[in-house]
């Protein structure tokens, strides 16, 4: 299977009942993820696009034998419904809500840790577009049709960055095994490091794409672990170039605040670990060509 | 959201750092009479503003006298103090801050942060206090002091202690340490804080512990469970157009050039900044407009871009996952048609309904140059700017 979901991965939705959450649940059944329910707190027994609503993860998990969520939850709650999901023994988590205090991401992540390692929940995200492997499944916000299905593993900070990169390799007629986008928050469930390790395990990655971008220490930890770990050619960009120092650039993580946490110092330390950096946004489509025409 | 450092000590000392004497003054008058009622016959009179670097920039000054009291002040009120860390426009004085001076025995740096490495709260501490931390971090590394707080149990006194005894502090001040390091972590996760910096942290010759700076930054995600933090919002102290930006839910950074970009994310608004420059041009601004372009969210976003007088082309860089490109772009032509926008507009659509959303643009009747790829776009942006500057110039000179 792709390393985080598949056609059969059984998926809820926590927070159905919001505007943004119904329309994308439509998205995500339409592209053929298996949405087996929601939860909603007070909602319970409802239906919301022919799934039904649970008031708890637990009673969902119960029921439905749900093993994905998507957590689409307003800021204030969000903590708190992926420690739910947690705790009534989902897989794996997708956050998409964006504003989530950074100190209670510090708990969210302590919490996890409580669990031993073979029930342990993977949490991507939160403030990211989710992940899709293309003609299995949705788990996200996405546009599906930009992704052929391929070789290619994508690991993202952005969302529509993200999306560039996919648009570009489809013109080239490349496809990707999995999108992952692990999201722009300073605290964040999992790291480049973290998916780079499931693409090196993945029989369906063939080429890995990362995607990031000025502020924090997580780009150069990964410089680190492709040059001891990863056998498969990395390609990366990091956006960012003409960000002024010590702003804040959208993204609660996009600052930059101390060395190594600019751009063209990532891009150094990317290429001193062998990855081949695009110099620009407008080629990454064409330098993962270029990559996989001189690994063929 | 950053504080003045009047007000980040006020919520330690809450929390059971001490500090010196000291008191808020808005006029020079004001100010003299602050330092009567504080008492002594030395006081520190201080420009609150949003940066670092206040006392090299001559916002910092040691006065023993009404006469200099007042004197510093005339000279400090109203002016602008450029630090290393404002940039060139500087930072308006608008209160200071009279503090009585005190006898210093030893300088501490002391630093709580949100560090993303452990993904937890960490303190970071050095004997080479009165040096900025980057200073330290270069020149004595060895003397930085390093411990991260386990969440579920918060700070620990042991945790204080080895700072304190690491940090070679008068064992029998150990006490007062951990009290100021609880202290400073308790204001810290209470209010929800990114940072915490006291800088220095001072033993003074009678065997006191005091914080003799303090600054704070808090989380933006959390103000809404701290309405007093947010209160504490100072915008004599933010570049206008970034308030402006901010009060309408838009993410804005101005900058010095002369592209202003609409593009929607902030990882593709940053590449497309980029772009632009490898395209050789400079951006205006950073703007991520969000994930919905709605035509509404657009025309705020040309207003915002136009009211940056250095505009002179804006590229409109949208990628339209969710919503389509017809909808976006008949958002753009409807934006054009509100807000007069006398610079070339560069308009560069992807993703779903694309060559809808060209068509849209081609029959408006509007002058929007249209581009397919990101490189394109930049390219074209760059070209109608340096275009237009010419034609400038020869409509001067021909007048």
């Amino acid at each position: 299977m792709s390393i985080f979901i598949d056609r059969e991965t059984p998926v809820i939705v926590q927070g159905i009942t919001g505007k943004m959450a119904r329309f994308h649940t439509a998205d995500m059944i339409a592209y053929g993820t298996n949405v087996v329910g929601g939860v909603v707190p007070g909602k319970g027994g409802q239906t919301v696009e022919g799934v039904p609503v649970f008031d708890t993860v637990e009673e969902a998990v119960e029921r439905t034998g749900a093993e994905a969520s998507l957590v689409f939850v307003p800021p204030p709650f969000a903590a708190d419904s992926i420690m739910e999901a947690a705790d009534a023994g989902i897989r794996y988590c997708v956050c998409i809500t964006d504003g989530i205090p950074a100190q209670d991401m510090i708990r969210v992540k302590r919490y996890m840790y409580r669990y031993p390692r073979e029930r342990r929940m993977v949490l991507t995200g939160p403030n990211c577009a989710g992940t899709i492997s293309p003609g299995k499944a949705l788990l996200g916000i996405m546009p599906g049709h930009i992704y052929l299905p391929g070789p290619v593993g994508i690991i993202g900070r952005s969302g529509t960055l993200g999306y560039e990169a996919a648009a570009q390799l489809k013109e080239h007629g490349i496809g990707v095994s999995t999108s992952v986008g692990i999201g722009g928050d300073p605290i964040n469930g999992s790291s480049f490091k973290d998916i780079l390790h499931r693409f090196e395990q993945d029989d369906e990655t063939h080429v890995i794409c990362m995607i990031g971008e000025i502020g924090g220490p997580q780009e150069a930890e990964a410089a680190a672990y492709i040059r001891d770990h990863v056998s498969k050619p990395v390609i990366a960009y990091v956006a960012g170039l003409t960000a002024p120092k010590g702003r804040t650039m959208g993204h609660a993580g996009a600052i930059i605040s101390a060395f190594g946490e600019s751009a063209s110092e990532k891009v150094e330390i990317l290429t001193a670990a062998g990855v081949t950096v695009a110099p620009n946004p407008a080629v990454i489509g064409d330098t993962i060509a270029r990559v996989m025409r001189e690994a063929a | 959201m950053d504080i003045h450092e009047y007000q980040a000590k006020e919520i330690l000392a809450n929390f059971g750092v001490d500090i010196p004497p000291g008191a808020l003054a808005y006029s020079p008058e004001q100010a003299a009479y602050r330092a009567r009622e504080i008492g002594g016959d030395r006081w520190v009179v201080k420009a609150q503003v949003h940066a670092g670097g206040r006392g090299k920039a001559g916002g910092v000054k040691v006065c023993s006298s009404d006469a200099e009291i007042q004197e510093t002040c005339e000279n400090l009120f109203g002016r602008k103090l450029v630090t290393h860390q404002t940039g060139p426009e500087g930072k308006g004085i608008y209160r200071v801050y009279v503090e009585g001076a005190v006898p210093i025995e030893r300088e501490i740096y002391l630093g709580f942060v949100l560090d993303r490495s452990s993904q937890r709260v960490m303190i970071v501490a050095s004997a080479e206090g009165g040096m900025e931390i980057e200073e330290i971090s270069a020149e004595k590394p060895d003397s930085i002091v390093r411990a991260t707080v386990e969440p579920a149990v918060g700070l620990q006194d042991f945790q204080c202690r080895q700072i304190a005894f690491k940090l070679g502090i008068d064992p029998a001040l150990t006490a007062r340490m951990v009290r100021t390091l609880q202290g400073c972590y308790q204001a810290f996760s209470e209010y929800d804080a990114t940072m915490v910096e006291i800088n220095p942290l001072v033993i003074t010759g009678d065997n006191r512990i005091l914080a003799l700076d303090a600054k704070m930054t808090f989380d933006d995600n959390a103000l809404f469970r701290h309405p007093h933090i947010s209160e504490l919002r100072d915008k004599s102290q933010e570049d206008p157009r970034e308030s402006r930006a901010a009060d309408r839910g838009l993410s804005y950074v101005g900058l010095d050039g002369n592209i202003g970009c609409i593009v929607n994310g902030a990882g593709l608004a940053m590449a497309t900044m980029d772009t632009i420059k490898l395209a050789g041009g400079e951006p205006a601004n950073f703007l991520d407009i969000g994930g919905g372009a709605t035509p509404e969210r657009v025309a705020k976003a040309f207003r915002l871009v136009m009211s940056d007088s250095n505009v002179q082309a804006v590229l409109v860089n949208i990628f339209a996952g969710i919503n389509r490109c017809d909808w976006v772009a008949e958002g753009v032509v409807q934006a054009l048609k509100e807000v007069q926008v006398e610079v070339p507009v560069i308009v560069r659509l992807a993703g779903t309904n694309v060559e809808e959303g060209q068509k849209i643009l081609a029959k408006s009747g509007l002058p929007i140059i249209r581009a397919r790829t990101l490189m394109e776009a930049a390219e074209r942006a760059v070209g109608a700017w340096q275009n237009d500057l010419s034609e400038n110039t020869i409509v001067r000179a021909v007048q």
